[in-house]
């Protein structure tokens, strides 16, 4: 059990910077998920912090002890590949037992060892099986296995069920987090799958660009994106950004989006008159005739309990989740009204946050 | 565009038809007889007399003797029959055999050392550039080095030119050295001029291997060595058999060098064997038996390793 601490950690291969100047603590026990587009350098960072690959500034603290430069073997950590791993040239007990055999423990101690920790995972009956006749969940479980056999200070893992298909890793995801509450142990895991990082991490560090762009709890991320960025990322349709012109000052409570005002939580801000981006979830808008925001149905999706309607308006098209019973037919005018209380505005030059009551502005800790 | 459907489902391309099997089939065998004939033709030659051997039209039916085996074995002199009447009783059968062609075993001939010789230095070089090709394959297929992609190509530039063009060269080299004529000197030759091929064929078989497995080793508390030892190295089993066969086989089989800088303690058996042709007339059959006893250890090596060759040249393809 250990508390993980990265300072500063840069990282680039020749001309390209893969992560640049990452921040964060990660609490004993925490299970922490970073969250970001494939090369966003999320993976180097997990790389980094297993001894994998040396940072190129930076450090990185294990419970206070600084293990920059020290190797992958001496620093008590285990890590789950996306592609498992196993070593083909043994069966499954002999891969859970591997890191028992490198620490020189006796046979019987890695039996025991071993058939505890098969238990735990629900694969006793697998142990003397050889790895390629298992099954994809089989796999992932037997790469858990040769991970938590060693009662490692942290777990990290790079996509774990990243090759498993949709409806195993929904079940797997369960598992995982089971397992996690289960264990306790400091838990890092990597993907670029927004569900599993929301439906299993107590944090959340959305990665771009080797940036850390925001550090917080799932819900705090959804409600109150630090950027564009993660209001973009996070949500499924991703969040509606209308751009407008204007200037903000601390305690207004409405911004005037071309000639209408619409009201925002109280922002906290000053601002010249700058571009700026209203966000809007698309569960927060609502069909009303009297909206001054107009547009044009263009098409409707239905998805069972909801249904994803896109409207066209004069500042770019519009995704609005509404009920399944609403009646829509396409091509029709209709008015959006925002639910004013959880809408967000974003510098559409830097793409942050701007202060508002609803949060932004907080960057990553 | 129906006829066309029809014609291109009337067979199937994955089940062939017994006549494509039938004709596929004799094919491989005709060339497998034409490849064997020569070898069988050796085989039975050895076991000829001295004029059944050079018989026209050639005998394919003969009384099987041991001559040419007696004959590889020994050194014999030649005596007149009274000579041989007052000797004592032959001891053995191969005194006797002998002493019916008016000859007297004089010793030992310097075959069985010579053979040993080829053993270690075959043995001894492939051994050597497997094991600095396997170290060179996986720093280059997992290490960032500098100029890697020039540094490959200059260790194949090695393979690029005839061994007769650097010939002299080594020559004098090893002159200076005192490496002619040594067990040793042949290994490192051989051994240098392996250690490209084996880079090679082994960085390939290596870069297949994920990445994964050793990190993994590495996390799970193993050193590099070990890891490269405990993980890598069961797994390029494959890669490492066939890339040893291919340089046993080389230095096995090599002449030129072997001519040049060995003749008498070093002497291995390419060289030895056309020695046999000038002592006592044109004996085919020793010859023969030489060459023989000199192709069975390549093919029960190969035999041995038959199962990865077979892997090993398909690896990647039929990789899952």
């Amino acid at each position: 059990m250990a508390q993980i601490r990265v300072e500063n950690l840069r990282k680039s291969f020749d001309q390209f910077t893969a992560v640049e100047g990452s921040n964060f603590t990660i609490d004993d026990g925490t299970f922490f998920a970073m969250l970001g587009p494939s090369g966003c350098g999320k993976t180097t960072t997990l790389r980094m912090i297993a001894g994998l690959e040396l940072p190129t500034e930076g450090k990185i603290l294990l419970d206070g002890e600084d293990v920059t430069f020290e190797r992958a073997s001496a620093r008590d950590i285990a890590f789950v590949f996306q592609l498992f791993a196993l070593y083909p040239h043994m069966n499954v007990a002999g891969n859970i037992g591997f890191p028992l055999k490198c620490q020189g423990m006796g046979r019987r101690e890695i039996r025991q060892r071993v058939e505890e920790t098969a238990r735990l995972l629900r694969i006793e009956h697998l142990l003397s099986s050889k790895t390629s006749k298992l099954s994809g969940g089989d796999r992932q479980r037997v790469a858990l296995g040769r991970a938590m056999v060693r009662r490692p200070k942290a777990f990290l893992m790079d996509e774990p069920l990243g090759a498993l298909d949709a409806e195993f890793r929904h079940l797997m995801c369960g598992e995982l987090r089971d397992l996690h509450d289960r264990i306790g142990a400091t838990t890092i895991y990597v993907t670029h799958d927004q569900l599993e990082a929301m439906s299993m991490a107590d944090q959340i560090a959305v990665m771009n660009r080797g940036r850390v762009e925001q550090i917080s709890s799932p819900q705090e991320i959804y409600d109150r994106p630090a950027s564009m960025f993660v209001a973009d990322f996070i949500g499924s349709p991703s969040m509606n950004f209308l751009r407008f012109e204007g200037g903000l000052h601390c305690g207004d409570r409405a911004v005037s989006f071309h000639d209408t005002d619409i009201a925002v939580p109280e922002i906290r801000e000053d601002r010249a008159s700058a571009p700026l981006v209203l966000g809007v979830r698309p569960e927060h808008i609502r069909f009303t005739d009297a909206a001054p925001v107009r547009g044009e149905v263009f098409g409707a999706e239905y998805l069972g309990t909801n249904q994803i309607v896109t409207v066209d308006t004069a500042h770019g098209r519009v995704a609005a989740r509404l009920p399944s019973a609403t009646p829509v037919r396409i091509g029709e005018t209709v008015g959006l009204e925002f639910h004013s209380e959880r809408l967000a505005l974003f510098d559409a030059g830097s793409g942050l946050a701007i202060r508002t009551a609803n949060g932004g502005g907080a960057r990553h800790g | 565009m129906t006829a066309a459907i029809a014609k291109s489902t009337a067979h199937s391309i994955v089940e062939s038809t017994p006549r494509a099997k039938a004709v596929a089939g004799s094919l491989v065998i005709l060339y497998a007889v034409i490849t064997i004939l020569p070898l069988v033709w050796i085989v039975a030659t050895a076991f000829k007399s001295q004029s059944d051997a050079i018989a026209y039209p050639p005998k394919v039916l003969f009384q099987p003797t041991l001559e040419g085996y007696v004959n590889l074995f020994t050194v014999r002199t030649r005596q007149t029959p009274d000579f041989i009447a007052k000797l004592p009783p032959p001891e053995t059968w191969y005194d006797k055999l002998v002493r019916q062609h008016d000859m007297v075993i004089a010793g030992p001939s310097k075959v069985v050392p010579r053979f040993v010789n080829s053993l270690i230095i075959g043995f001894g070089s492939t051994f050597l550039a497997v094991f600095l090709g396997t170290l060179a394959a996986y720093a280059f297929s997992r290490f960032r080095i500098p100029l890697a992609d020039d540094l490959l190509f200059f260790i194949l530039s090695t393979r690029m030119m005839p061994p007769v063009a650097v010939a002299i060269p080594i020559y004098l080299m090893y002159r200076q050295l005192n490496l002619t004529d040594t067990r040793l000197g042949m290994i490192l030759l051989y051994t240098a001029v392996n250690v490209s091929l084996a880079v090679w064929l082994l960085k390939g078989f290596i870069d297949e291997i994920p990445r994964e497995y050793e990190e993994a080793a590495l996390v799970d508390g193993y050193t590099r060595l070990q890891a490269l030892r405990k993980v890598v190295l069961p797994q390029a089993v494959t890669g490492i058999a066939a890339t040893a066969i291919f340089c046993l086989i080389f230095s096995w089989n090599e002449y030129a060098f072997a001519v040049l800088l060995t003749s008498g303690e070093a002497q291995t058996m390419p060289p030895f064997i056309p020695f046999i042709i000038g002592e006592g007339g044109q004996d085919w059959p020793a010859v023969a038996a030489a060459t023989t006893l000199f192709v069975v250890p390549i093919v029960l090596f190969t035999v041995l390793l038959r199962k990865h060759l077979l892997r090993g040249i398909t690896f990647g393809a039929v990789r899952k």
